[in-house]
């Protein structure tokens, strides 16, 4: 059985223009210890796709889909509070800028802490033990100390750990990861990308990568979905969407990318793809 | 080949005043770095965020001194710190920022971003601006129809492209941009970059292109100097450092760029079947 099942999922905001359709009738799973990237543009979806599996968007936003399930069970059907047990310790989620999403006024511990307390119900010291558990499984150095840090005391990849620690205390079944790795150098890149692979391997979750590098995708991904305006154009294996992508759009990504430069100036999406559902 | 730009062992220190706790204390951002390039070509700047890449191209775009060391534009030397800047001095260098939401004020039409630089800088009469604000917007991809439209109206690369014109408006010799590339799409990099080319072909321009995105520096760069703590740790074309980087901290950044061709994929996949 699948763990995420997304099937036709239709997101629309309500804008003074009328509806605007962000999301158009997306399908896709995530099974057990899958790593999944979702590929796209800014715009393209994707990053709303995945708030609206959490249940993270305003109320402004309109969700409707065939199905939408985690492990089984009906997200969209269920109260407010019944899917808070879920998101944050099942599903969590990693945000894009590592620094804007923790709080200032609290002390990266108390932050981690807070998880623990809400979902997993530890006593004091408990906590405490499991803070400085999770911050050497995600490398952060003198664990002890760091949790009395304050998030503008730490670097940007020591706050993505800080983020990362957070999303898997509770033990995630599904761990959904918002270009974790944007905001960061290449160095610090490498390091992120390699911690998430060794702790999705360990625990078997299964891992959402969202993306818009087609390097981080061919470092990490199992299989991959490739979004464009709210659609889906393509779900392939990594490699083969490497090696013999089907859509145009693909292709022309691919193309775009400055490592497959052939002549002295770089095809763009535009020359190579015509946007053929446009129209409708 | 006239060489435009001339770094002779830049040292640029900050000094963070102490108080009643803590004690005074000197950050050297730049530890001597010497660098030339040649006319029409365009030198890359690669490094991690607190190397001094960025203190380096405020330095070249004259606006911090150099604590020590010299700076020639065309053969000339440069030393703001002295304030004998003339405009005919600053209008040969400009600069492109990074992040162009930022960059552009979002109170001012897209005209009035563009003619601004002549009226700081030169006495070109009002007709004249608007006439090289239109052929400029048309240079750089944009239409006249977009000459009175604010920022917002814009998209990222577009906005890239208002931020370039605006850069150009002065026929700057040298232009410095500041991971121009690296906050937009994967398809708007491309044409932005495009952009850049023709523009480079067309008016003789020299670049500084700092980034810390080696794929995008393969492609466009002649020269390349990879910059580590200050100081810079490797320099030369583009050939020589991407076929055999001599500095280990090269090395580490080459490793951990990802790579997008279907021999390094099959290589992991290959490796993960082994682990699991």
């Amino acid at each position: 059985m699948a763990l995420l099942e997304i099937e036709n999922l239709v997101v629309e905001f309500q804008t003074a223009s009328g509806p605007f359709r962000a999301v158009n009738g997306v399908s896709m799973k995530v099974h057990e210890g899958e790593v999944l990237a979702i590929v796209g543009e800014s715009g393209s979806g994707k990053s709303v796709s995945m708030l609206a599996a959490m249940g993270l968007l305003p109320w402004t936003a309109k969700v409707t889909a065939d199905k939408l399930a985690f492990n089984g069970r009906d997200l969209l059907g269920m109260s407010a509070n019944e899917r808070r047990k879920i998101v944050g310790k099942d599903i969590a989620m990693i945000f894009q800028e590592p620094i804007a999403s923790l709080n200032p006024c609290f002390t990266v511990g108390f932050q981690i802490e807070e998880v623990l307390r809400i979902h997993m119900g530890l006593d004091k010291a408990g906590r405490r033990k499991r803070a400085i558990e999770l911050f050497e499984a995600v490398g952060i150095p003198d664990p002890a100390e760091r949790l009395g840090h304050f998030p503008h005391q730490m670097s940007g990849g020591q706050c993505q750990r800080v983020m990362i620690a957070i999303a898997i205390a509770c033990n995630p079944k599904l761990l959904i990861a918002d270009e974790p790795t944007t905001a960061l150098d290449v160095t610090i890149q490498k390091q992120i990308l390699d911690l998430l692979m060794k702790l999705q391997a360990e625990h078997k979750m299964g891992l959402i990568m969202i993306t818009h590098n087609m390097g981080v995708v061919a470092e990490t991904a199992d299989r991959v979905v490739v979004q464009y305006k709210g659609r889906k154009m393509e779900e392939a294996d990594v490699l083969t969407l490497f090696e013999n992508p089907k859509s145009n759009y693909t292709r022309a990504l691919l193309a775009a990318l400055p490592d497959n430069a052939t002549g002295d100036r770089l095809p763009t999406i535009s020359e190579l793809f015509v946007d053929e559902g446009a129209a409708q | 080949m006239s060489v435009i730009l001339e770094a002779r062992n830049l040292v640029r220190d900050y000094h963070i005043p102490g108080g009643l706790i803590k004690k005074a204390k000197t950050v050297h951002a730049l530890k001597g770095v010497s660098f030339n390039v040649e006319e029409g070509k365009t030198l890359a700047i690669v490094g991690e965020s607190g190397c001094g890449k960025s203190t380096l191209g405020r330095i070249l775009t004259l606006i911090d001194p150099a604590t020590s060391g010299e700076l020639l534009i065309e053969g000339k030397k440069i030393d703001i710190a002295k304030g004998d800047m003339t405009p005919e001095m600053r209008r040969k260098v400009q600069i492109v920022f990074q992040n162009p939401y930022g960059s552009l004020n979002p109170r001012q039409k897209i005209g009035d971003i563009l003619m601004e630089p002549l009226i700081i800088n030169t006495n070109t009469p009002a007709d004249e601006r608007r006439d090289r604000a239109m052929t400029m917007l048309k240079k750089v991809g944009l239409t006249e129809l977009h000459f009175n439209r604010y920022p917002h109206m814009f998209s990222g690369g577009q906005r890239q492209r208002i931020a370039i014109a605006r850069a150009l408006m002065l026929n700057p010799k040298l232009l410095v941009l500041d991971e121009p590339v690296s906050a937009l799409d994967l398809s708007v990099q491309a044409q932005v970059l495009n952009l850049l080319a023709d523009l480079q072909d067309e008016l003789k321009l020299t670049y500084v292109f700092i980034s810390h995105d080696l794929s995008v520096v393969r492609y466009i760069a002649d020269d390349v100097m990879v910059m580590y703590f200050g100081e810079a740790v490797e320099y030369g074309s583009r050939d020589e450092v991407f076929a055999d980087p001599k500095h280990s901290y090269t090395k580490t950044l080459f490793a951990a760029t990802p790579r997008a061709d279907v021999e390094s994929i099959k290589a992991r996949l290959a490796r993960k079947k082994q682990a699991a």
